[in-house]
């Protein structure tokens, strides 16, 4: 099996970007699938400062969410939660990109971005307590400056425009951040976010994970040119990629920040990337794509890359990989345990985190829920309800 | 300790998988997490982790076996406290025991708490919870089928839309509310044997009690078993209905009729005809020596008509045998006729119809109607039919969708003859007129086929002489 060092897509994979315009552009690339740092004029300078220890954070970073990811499907397939969707082969888009932000910035992401939460600091309980099924929503958004996962496909770019339009008025330098997929970019709310933020110039990045397949759809049945290249008719700069490439996107998101900071307006990045998992726990993907496909995308595995750098830098050694497979064992192990003694929700709970302020007509409505509760306890009370019907 | 494991809902919403292998086998020790099984989901074939680390105890499913979710599949022997904390992270704290309750949820812990995993418990049948559900066939499920068989009720006179009766049962729900739905629940009474006296016959808590109150159970009590309580018989309640329990001729018909209706797909075709001749060929037939003292109706000529017609479209006369999965075609008639007896709608039929002279057709119409009224059919005439027919005409009414009697392939119903001014030789004239419905079993009987049956009774009806182009 050959191995394209460009890291575009064997040329077996049916689901390569074809570009048939011509628009096609070079992806950028730091490192190289077998490890090799290689100089780009540009982007080099984005990651000067990034020390070896660093590196070796990053290789932590990407394990960990790999383990976390891991732990999370046997968990879904134990029963312990309903649903996950799992990110694995997305870890260096995910962790390249979230450890390049500040902590005024705020992200706004789709369901995948477990990885960007945990760059956030999102307590690993609160990961998992959605696809439990135990609250309608996670964490504070506040807390950790990210908003709760989005499901519906793309909406979170509209609030991630919105927010960045509050930035501008409130004259900050922090950055809104929203990450979405392939398949998002053929949705209307992408589209108008794109447009609002190209028109008020807000300081926003469009993050784009390319991970090629929109559940069961091929990226090139929804674009026949580069999705960078769809930001270019909003008027937005956009930068193509390597999403497998761990730093090449921490420089990548480092220049959109910088320019959204400086007031520069929006960026666009196309982080070339591929879900080598399901869509989600429920999804079969061999239904729908070819095994090759796999087998090339696994050849460019965003984490053995950076092992592989490592490697070459003589700084994977046996003590640094028994140090970051503990630590990401005791992160499973942590959230495992708040998985599985996560206590059930209580029914007036549905009522908790929907209005920051008191709101008279929820409080009416809580105020009969929590009667109604009361008639089960107490038949005599529930009779005189019912007699005053 | 022995923890068990049950199957998850490894999609959303799925309530069984196929285990296709055990990777494991008894007396195996597995650590948390390492695969111990694949499973095949209608979404994707998926290896199941373990959730314990600890010693295979049983296996409870073969491969092969098609498992409801929640059901236990494998148990393993679990350390101690001690052990744990070394095997795996699950069992490190207080909530080791947890997760195969969870699984189960909303299937075998059904009076707790509903279910609170997406997907959890969804359409799971068997288990205790939806009693509601449970009450949308009357008189059961045709588990019945032989014995609704050996006695057919089919659609009848009175039925002229008995599509509806059906749909009509399955409709709504007693109207109560939650509280006293769970009451109702908790001490096994069916909400739709219980008269509500609140709003808009509303069921309240106390219409529940009284309803109890022979048994004197008082709320919070052990739930009774449902099966006890006693229908019907409360005083107030029985100045305003009447209650009949569901048996007999009435049970039958309910069942034949469900099973008919939702297993035939029916379709109905209508055709109106000037059936004057007919008529006068009845009075002529009347006057005649041969036929004096036999009673002849519409229904004798039209009944003949079908024998005749029959023999152009065989298809009308044959049975779907989804068993076998066969059609069966027959090459006899057993003339079925709808008939009211005091005891319900009874289908007896005449056995060889086919080989019938016109006379000796007229008399065994009146024999079988006579019998019938008489409630002393026997079980033999009941059984059998090959085809129907309804006569909903008695009874002044033009035309209905009659629904097939179980297992035939077609019944025709007979409208009443009026008088109606009518298209005759280019005039409006006073003609008897008769709207004649055909259903048939669309899976055996395509619209050319009805189509044609039902235009050459009706051309028979028409004009008598038509015969001579048919035999």
């Amino acid at each position: 099996m050959s191995i394209d060092e460009t890291g575009q897509g064997g040329t077996a994979a049916p689901n390569s970007a074809r570009h048939p315009h011509g628009q096609g552009r070079d992806l950028v690339q730091l490192v190289t699938p077998s490890g090799e740092r290689v100089s780009h004029p540009e982007f080099d300078y984005w990651v000067r400062d990034i020390t070896d220890e660093q590196l070796c954070s990053l290789f932590e970073d990407m394990t960990v969410i790999r383990r976390i990811d891991v732990e999370a499907t046997a968990l879904q397939r134990q029963g312990e939660l309903a649903l996950w969707p799992p990110l694995l082969g997305q870890e260096a888009a995910q962790i390249g990109s979230g450890r390049a932000l500040r902590l005024d910035d705020f992200v706004f992401s789709s369901y995948r971005e477990n990885g960007v939460a945990y760059c956030r600091g999102v307590d690993l309980t609160d990961i998992v307590r959605v696809w439990r099924g135990n609250a309608s929503s996670g964490w504070d958004p506040y807390a950790i400056n990210m908003a709760t996962p989005q499901i519906i496909i793309g909406a979170q770019t509209l609030h991630a425009t919105g927010y960045a339009m509050g930035i501008q008025n409130d004259g900050a330098d922090s950055v809104a951040v929203t990450y979405f997929g392939d398949g998002a970019t053929s949705e209307g709310d992408v589209n108008e976010a794109m447009v609002f933020a190209a028109s008020f110039q807000v300081p926003v990045v469009f993050f784009c994970t390319n991970n090629h397949w929109a559940i069961s759809e091929p990226v090139r049945l929804q674009s026949h040119i580069q999705l960078a290249d769809r930001a270019a008719g909003f008027g937005i700069p956009s930068l193509r990629v390597d999403g497998n490439d761990v730093l090449a996107v921490m420089a990548a998101t480092r220049v959109a920040l910088d320019r959204a900071r400086r007031g520069g307006g929006p960026t666009f990045i196309e982080a070339v990337s591929y879900r080598m998992g399901p869509h989600t726990t429920a999804d079969d993907p061999t239904r729908y794509r070819d095994a090759n496909e796999l087998e090339d995308w696994a050849a460019k595995d965003p984490i053995s890359r950076i092992a592989a750098l490592l490697e070459r830098k003589g700084l994977l050694t046996d003590g640094l990989q028994q140090q970051v497979k503990d630590k990401a064992d005791a992160v499973a192990r942590g959230m495992r345990t708040g998985c599985t003694t996560m206590p059930d929700p209580e029914p007036l709970d549905v009522f908790k985190h929907v209005y920051s302020t008191p709101n008279s007509w929820l409080d009416r409505q809580q105020d009969h829920y929590a009667r109604y509760l009361a008639s089960f306890g107490d038949p005599a009370g529930a009779v005189s309800e019912e007699g005053a019907r | 300790m022995i923890k068990e494991f049950r199957l998850p809902d490894l999609g959303e919403g799925l309530t069984e998988s196929e285990i296709l292998n055990w990777r494991v086998g008894v007396g195996d020790t597995v650590t948390l997490n390492q695969v111990i099984a694949e499973v095949e989901t209608a979404k994707a074939v998926v290896e199941l982790p373990s959730p314990f680390a600890g010693v295979i105890k049983e296996l409870h499913e073969q491969p092969g076996t098609v498992v409801e979710v929640g059901k236990p599949i494998v148990s393993f022997e679990v350390a101690d406290d001690a052990g744990q904390a070394a095997s795996g992270p699950a069992n490190l704290s207080a909530g080791a025991g947890e997760p195969a309750q969870l699984v189960g949820q909303g299937v075998a812990d059904a009076p707790k708490r509903e279910p609170n995993l997406v997907g959890y418990g969804a359409v799971v049948e068997s288990t205790s919870r939806p009693a509601r559900r449970q009450r949308n066939l009357p008189g059961g499920r045709p588990a019945e089928t032989n014995a609704a068989q050996a006695a057919p009720p089919v659609a009848g006179p009175a039925e002229t839309k008995p599509a509806a009766k059906p749909a009509e049962t399955t409709t709504e729900r007693p109207r109560s509310t939650p509280p006293v739905r769970k009451l109702a629940r908790d001490l096994g009474v069916d909400l739709a044997e219980v008269h509500g006296t609140g709003p808009r016959g509303l069921i309240t808590r106390e219409d529940v009690q009284e309803f109890l109150h022979p048994l004197a159970a008082p709320a919070g009590t052990e739930p009774a078993d449902p099966g006890q309580t006693v229908p019907g018989s409360r005083q107030d309640a029985s100045v305003r209905e009447t209650r009949t329990p569901i048996k007999g001729v009435r049970k039958f018909t309910a069942a034949a009729m469900v099973q008919s209706a939702f297993t035939a797909p029916h379709a109905t075709e209508f055709l109106t005809v000037d059936v004057t001749p007919a008529m006068e060929l009845l009075a002529k037939l009347r006057d005649s020596r041969e036929f004096a003292g036999v009673k002849l109706t519409p229904l004798t000529l039209a009944a003949k008509a079908v024998l005749i017609a029959l023999r152009r479209s065989p298809a009308l006369n044959s049975r779907w045998d989804g068993e076998n999965q066969e059609i069966v075609a027959y090459n006899y008639v057993n003339l079925g006729i709808a008939a009211a007896t005091p005891r319900g709608l009874t289908v007896p039929n005449i056995k060889d119809a086919d080989g019938l002279s016109l006379v000796q057709l007229a008399e065994a119409l009146a024999a079988l109607a006579e019998t019938a009224r008489a409630g002393r059919t026997a079980p033999g005439d009941l059984s059998g039919g090959t085809i129907s027919i309804t006569n909903i005409g008695v009874f002044g009414i033009d035309a209905g969708t009659p629904i097939l009697n179980p297992g035939e392939a077609a019944i025709l119903a007979l409208g009443a003859v009026r008088r109606t001014p009518w298209e005759y030789r280019g005039e409006i004239a006073l003609r008897q007129v008769m709207t004649l419905s055909l259903s048939f079993d669309h899976r055996l009987v395509d619209g050319e086929q009805g189509s044609r049956f039902l235009a050459d009774v009706g051309a028979i009806l028409a004009d008598p002489g038509m015969v001579l182009t048919m035999v």
